[in-house]
């Protein structure tokens, strides 16, 4: 598999940027982190519009900036999504997504594209008669039609209210899924990467604090994710079983079998679902027995860390002998002292929710600010 | 009396389009460059909105006449000296009117901002392919208010003419200069056409090109 190799080096405002990554060539790279950490900068860095004087980048053996080179924006397979839709008022919907394929000579089909994107009824209208959700669609569908090497997107969700945000991260979900192009994610509202990312870059002041697949990174205890109040673990569970007497399916992932409410799947299909730390208790015999609450998979505790002064994060992994993936659970400090836990040791992990994605609007917080 | 109308005219339409070919790349440098010199070359395009035009038309007279090396080769192009001559006036014109031209270009560029501008690179267009297929669509008002104000200023123009034109019918005698020889010659029917004239084509000028710009700024909203 190629990789997209990425070190930048700037001098900014406040502090200095430094950024040394690597990045899969596929599947959506999320950078995340709080505002002006720096994210935009790095976005821009990659796409030439903002130049760094150190600098390397390079996506499938194609070098786009290294010591002695330097290509410019418009000469880079790069699609582009801006915070804003910026499309050009001077032009109509389908002229403004034929721009970019003009020039780029792109084989992509604007009759692909604008299906994929649910454009095809809009494409005689003014730009001035779309909705906020309309607009960044036709932005992406315009970043698309390009054919580009990378999709870089700078928070393109954080300008929308948020009927339009649920009316965009479907087409985002199936865009990954149909197109091959790796994504690079910019955003500071990590609802949107429980939903769509399957790597995470963490970045603050100027400085990448970790890169890694979103699981591990959720509960890496260096980062503030699994200490937040709104900590979650996040899986993509393979539909094995469906029971569609009681409407359920029963999602694989690695370690545990997930029961899940979902009457309308296939099996085989990759569904992503997220359960909450505050939703997951723990007890060392089987207790579901007697109990209304239907997932209580074995797990082994991995770590135990204080999360704020009465609460207790425990970090454990899936299946009997620990060898699953990551799941966090957030419980009372007294409940903690009262059962006595230990790392190393085995016990139940009783989930009381599952939030899936796309079905079940609670999968998106209700912002903070 | 219809000499000096006709040359009026042509005088401005000729003058309005070389301001447009020369003003607006240099709206567009003033409105992206960072050199630190820009505002500096922004003063000078802006002196003739103060400067006297006696002044201005005095050092184009010697910048032009034949004793400057620039008046010599400008003797060799057009075959003839350049004061008192219909090409002196574009010259002088087209200096005199720049301001007008180029201010509302580079607002009007610079109104449009960087955002489309990246966004057209990141969609593969060149820096000059963004100049003409973005910038120059997108300032379009800006562009039409300028060869409105610099025609209307070249018409409504006096002092520079006198200056360096003199007052030869049919070669420099522009409208103004006319109105100003009919009142010298008491000849005041003439100057009341001339000014009545000039009057409501000054008017209609403005208020044409507010409802222009008025209906433009609603369809680009």
């Amino acid at each position: 598999m190629s990789l997209i190799r990425a070190e930048f080096c700037l001098k900014l405002d406040q502090f200095d940027l430094y950024a040394d990554l690597t990045i899969p060539s596929s599947g959506i790279t999320a950078i995340f982190g709080p505002s002006g950490c720096g994210k935009t900068t790095l976005l821009r860095c990659m796409a030439g519009l903002d130049r760094c004087d150190e600098g390397y980048f390079s996506i499938n053996d194609t070098i786009w900036q290294d010591n002695k080179s330097f290509t410019l924006p418009h000469k880079r397979a790069i699609g582009y999504v801006f915070q804003e839709a910026s499309l050009f008022p001077h032009l109509s919907v389908k002229q403004n997504l034929l721009y970019g394929q003009k020039r780029s000579k792109s084989t992509m089909a604007l009759d692909e594209i604008t299906q994929l994107l649910g454009l095809t009824d809009l494409l005689k209208r003014s730009t001035a008669k779309l909705s906020g959700g309309e607009r960044q669609r036709v932005a992406i569908a315009r970043a698309l039609l390009c054919d580009p090497a990378i999709l870089l997107m700078d928070e393109p969700l954080s300008a929308l209210d948020r009927f339009s945000k649920e009316e965009i991260l479907p087409y985002l979900d199936k865009l990954q899924k149909d197109l091959s192009i790796p994504i690079v994610y910019v955003t500071h509202d990590f609802s949107e990467i429980e939903r769509l990312a399957n790597q995470l870059i963490y970045m603050e002041r100027g400085l990448v604090k970790a890169q890694g697949p979103l699981g591990e990174l959720i509960s890496n205890p260096a980062l503030p994710l699994s200490t937040s109040p709104q900590a979650a673990s996040v899986f993509d569970g393979k539909v094995v079983d469906i029971d569609a007497e009681y409407g359920l399916a029963t999602l694989r992932v690695k370690g545990a079998d997930i029961i899940v409410s979902k009457n309308y799947t296939e099996l085989g299909s990759i569904h992503r679902f997220k359960v909450a730390a505050k939703d997951v208790g723990l007890c060392r015999n089987r207790a579901t027995e007697g109990s209304s609450i239907i997932n209580g998979p074995p797990a082994r505790i991995i770590r135990i860390e204080q999360a704020g002064p009465f609460k207790m994060n425990i970090l454990m992994k899936l299946g009997a002998e620990g060898d699953g993936e990551p799941l966090i659970a957030r419980i009372t400090r007294k409940s903690f002292d009262t059962l006595a836990l230990k790392e190393g040791e085995q016990v139940h992990a009783l989930i009381k929710g599952v939030a899936l994605n796309g079905s079940d609007p609670s999968f998106t917080y209700p912002r903070e600010d | 009396m219809g000499e000096a109308v006709s040359l009026t005219l042509k005088l401005a339409t000729i003058t309005t389009i070389i301001l447009l070919i020369v003003g607006t790349p240099l709206a567009w440098w003033l409105a992206r460059s960072k050199a630190w010199y820009k505002e500096m070359i922004g003063a000078v395009v802006a002196l003739p909105l103060v400067l006297p035009p006696t002044v201005l038309g005095f050092y184009l007279l010697l910048l032009l006449g034949p004793h400057s090396p620039i008046g010599q080769m400008a003797h060799m192009v057009f075959g003839h000296n350049l004061p008192f001559s219909f090409e002196g006036l574009v010259v002088g014109s087209v200096i005199y009117s720049l301001p007008f031209v180029v201010q509302p270009v580079r607002n009007a560029f610079e109104a449009i901002g960087t955002r489309p501008l990246e966004v057209a690179a990141t969609l593969r267009a060149s820096p000059l392919d963004i100049f003409f297929t973005i910038a120059l669509p997108l300032a379009r008002p800006g562009l039409i208010t300028g060869a409105v104000l610099g025609f209307a200023h070249t018409v409504g123009e006096f002092g520079v003419i006198l200056m360096i034109g003199g007052n030869i019918p049919g070669e420099t005698q522009v409208l103004s200069i006319a109105i100003y020889d009919y009142v010298e010659t008491m000849e005041w029917d003439k100057a009341h056409q001339l000014s009545a004239g000039m009057l409501i084509f000054s008017f209609l000028v403005i208020f044409i090109m507010m409802a222009v710009e008025k209906r433009m700024r609603k369809a680009n909203t």
